[in-house]
């Protein structure tokens, strides 16, 4: 590369991360500035306050976000480990197997995924209210496996196609029922797409806002963005802008712990050495 | 350790078409046969049909006397080692060679003893620890290997093994596996597209030509009686040159002159117009270097070379030769299903290395008629083959075959002695 071109590179790629970073610097500057000065008309707080974490963990409003901090761990992680063990089964059976309809299958995945969400859920409001899933966990955790199984499906069945076909029929002929040969072969060295697909799927779950709105009243099982909406300021005169930049920045810590947590995790590259290199 | 028997065993695709076509095969207990011809005649699918990789659509495959066209792979007992190793790459070393054990639910003390055996007679005892993707090639290929004799099975199945070497590796690990199969005796059926291997390792060749066996014999027997032109180009490196030819009584006129040809032979001959000589390479000579007994016994021609390859150990002499269109296109066509590219007619002749033939000019050569092979251009049936003879060839190496084993099998103990010696010098080094 020449000179001229790695400047390009290095400008091209600062702008990007300023253009992607600046709302996180904002929010976080804004949550930490006290109520009184969120109007100072400049970047940085004129003093650093940590007076909304405190309304928001331990004040008023903690009676309204931390139980919708549990809802949203406990549903989003059974929401992403059900999908997850779903679709590596279809994967699977999509990536090695042949059998009609398989493009049906995948095309209304697809379909499924790109379905937009608000004009189902009224009706799903209905359903759920007449058969007491209205306001439950399980009624979250149904809808969001709509969000995510299909995603889950297409990224694991294109990993599962890059594993060689060799490595289960040598499991095969080694004296493997197909469930072992999957169970001990495929699935090890499909784990990196698991996990990718695991992450995808949490943060789709995780950032669902209209079904956690409608579909939830209470505490019960109301999640973080829904709750979010709710927040209200200490008099009817003031806004809670600066709880929700809090909770907004808390809200993003799991997510950004999950990825550094399973960075490694998802490197490309386990198949190296199982055929010739 | 068992026989493998095929019965008109059938293979087809969704689209009709037969990949392994009315193929019978008879593999003794204990013989290493070879699978050979160019790519797309059917050989891995063959062999994938005896491991039960592919379902057989009519036919039966009979291992040990037990019909197995219904049984899964894990139910057939047979081992296999993949053209590109599909090695566990989770896995260490050493699970990868026990993997077969784990699954037989073997108890952990016979695991040890079988993988640390399998790896001493691999050297592979360094690396047990280590993944797949920190080997070598060739320490790959070994792994590959161990985890196939690690457990009793009743044969090895090799699927082009040696292709992804590096020719020197490719040299030793053919040997490698041509000892360990005399040693371990067991019956053996190895794919391959390179005449090297099948000429060196096996006890038969069966070479195979668009799902359809030409010959099943020993390879002596299929270099110097091959049943027809696509077994003689095949077999041999360079290949058998063919050259056109008219029959006159008892001689052949060739654009090298004429050949004559012995009484049982014109005789098989005679009747055609047109016929196709076959002569090995070695079987020409720089006429200058013949010896004076020898001379009689061939005929001597004129040729321009085009060009010569000097190899230290020998020489080889191209010379162009006019051949009428019909048998030249029949060439060509031979050649390509060859996967070879034949450019133009000519011949390649095998010379002595001290020859002083010199590209571009003129020289004499000398021809040994008493090998040549003539077929007919139309069937491609080879017209000469001695079909007795040859069977005496593959009869002998038969009886080679028994021998070895029962040589291998009782010098074995020593041979492990020795291995272990080797192992623990190493170990001490």
């Amino acid at each position: 590369m020449s000179t001229r071109k790695k400047v390009f590179w290095w400008i091209g790629g600062a702008v990007i991360v300023l253009y992607a970073l600046f709302p996180i610097a904002w929010i976080i500057s804004i949550s930490l500035k006290a109520p009184s000065d969120i109007a100072n008309g400049q970047f940085t707080p004129t003093d650093v306050s940590w007076v909304n974490y405190s309304t928001i963990l331990t004040g008023s409003a903690s009676d309204l976000f931390l139980p919708s901090l549990r809802n949203s761990f406990g549903i989003c992680l059974i929401a992403t480990a059900i999908s997850c063990l779903l679709a590596m089964f279809a994967a699977y059976a999509i990536a090695r197997l042949d059998f009609p309809g398989k493009r049906l299958i995948l095309s209304t995945a697809l379909g499924v995924a790109i379905f937009p969400v608000i004009s189902i859920v009224t009706p799903l409001f209905n359903v759920w209210r007449q058969i007491g899933l209205y306001d439950t966990w399980p009624g979250l955790i149904l809808p969001y496996l709509s969000l995510t199984l299909p995603i889950s499906i297409w990224t694991m069945s294109a990993f599962f196609r890059e594993i060689p076909w060799e490595m289960e029929q040598a499991a095969q002929v080694d004296g493997a029922t197909t469930w072992q040969a999957f169970r001990k072969v495929i699935v090890p060295l499909a784990a990196p797409g698991v996990f990718t697909t695991a992450i995808i799927a949490f943060f789709i779950a995780w950032n669902d806002f209209v079904y956690g709105i409608v579909l939830t009243s209470t505490e019960a099982a109301r999640p973080v963005p829904a709750a979010l909406g709710l927040f209200s300021g200490a008099s009817q005169f003031e806004d809670p802008t600066g709880a929700i930049a809090a909770a907004a920045v808390i809200v993003t810590i799991p997510v950004v712990v999950l990825v550094l947590l399973f960075q490694r995790r998802i490197v490309a590259g386990l198949t190296n050495g199982a055929v010739k290199g | 350790m068992a026989s493998i028997e095929m019965r008109n065993i059938v293979k087809q695709y969704g689209d009709g078409f037969p990949a392994v076509n009315d193929v019978s095969l008879d593999i003794a207990d204990g013989e290493f046969m070879i699978l050979v011809g160019p790519s797309g005649c059917g050989k891995s699918t063959l062999l994938r049909m005896i491991v039960g990789l592919e379902d057989i659509t009519s036919g039966d495959m009979v291992i040990g006397g037990k019909r197995v066209n219904d049984l899964a792979p894990r139910d057939r007992n047979l081992s296999m080692v993949f053209q590109n190793y599909a090695l566990y790459p989770h896995m260490t070393v050493y699970e990868n060679i026990a993997f077969p054990l784990r699954l037989s639910k073997t108890p952990d003390d016979e695991i040890r003893r079988r993988v640390t055996e399998a790896s001493d007679v691999l050297e592979l005892k360094d690396h047990l620890e280590r993944k797949p993707a920190n080997l070598s090639g060739g320490q790959r290929q070994r792994v590959a290997m161990g985890r196939a004799i690690v457990r009793q099975a009743e044969a090895f199945l090799f699927d082009e093994p040696l292709s992804n070497l590096d020719a020197k590796l490719r040299g030793q690990m053919r040997t490698e596996i041509s000892r360990l199969q005399r040693r371990l005796g067991i019956t053996t059926v190895y794919v391959t597209h390179d005449q090297t291997e099948a000429m060196t390792l096996g006890d038969r060749v069966c070479v195979l030509r668009k799902g359809k066996i030409q010959q099943v014999a020993s390879p002596r027997e299929l270099y110097e009686q091959p049943v027809n032109l696509f077994v003689a180009g095949f077999i041999g490196s360079p290949p058998m040159n063919f050259l056109p030819a008219a029959p006159e009584g008892n001689r052949l006129n060739t654009p090298f002159g004429t050949i004559e040809l012995d009484e049982r032979r014109a005789a098989k001959v005679a009747g055609h117009e047109l016929l196709l000589v076959g002569i090995r390479p070695e079987y020409f000579e720089d006429a200058s270097l013949v010896d004076e007994a020898k001379r009689p016994l061939g005929s001597i021609f004129r040729a321009r070379v085009d060009v010569t390859e000097w190899l230290g150990d020998s020489q080889y002499a191209y010379i162009p030769y006019e051949a009428p269109e019909a048998i030249r296109n029949q060439l060509r066509d031979l050649s390509r299903e060859l996967d070879a590219e034949e450019l133009r007619t000519q011949a390649i002749v095998s010379i002595d290395a001290t020859s002083r033939i010199r590209e571009g000019r003129e020289a004499e050569f000398w021809l040994d008629s008493r090998k040549v092979h003539v077929f007919d251009p139309q069937s491609g049936d080879n017209l000469t083959r001695d079909a007795e003879a040859g069977a005496r060839l593959t009869q002998m190496a038969e009886e080679d075959r028994v021998e070895q084993v029962g040589e291998a099998q009782a010098g074995g103990h020593t041979v492990t002695g020795g291995g272990g010696g080797g192992a623990s010098r190493a170990g001490a080094a």
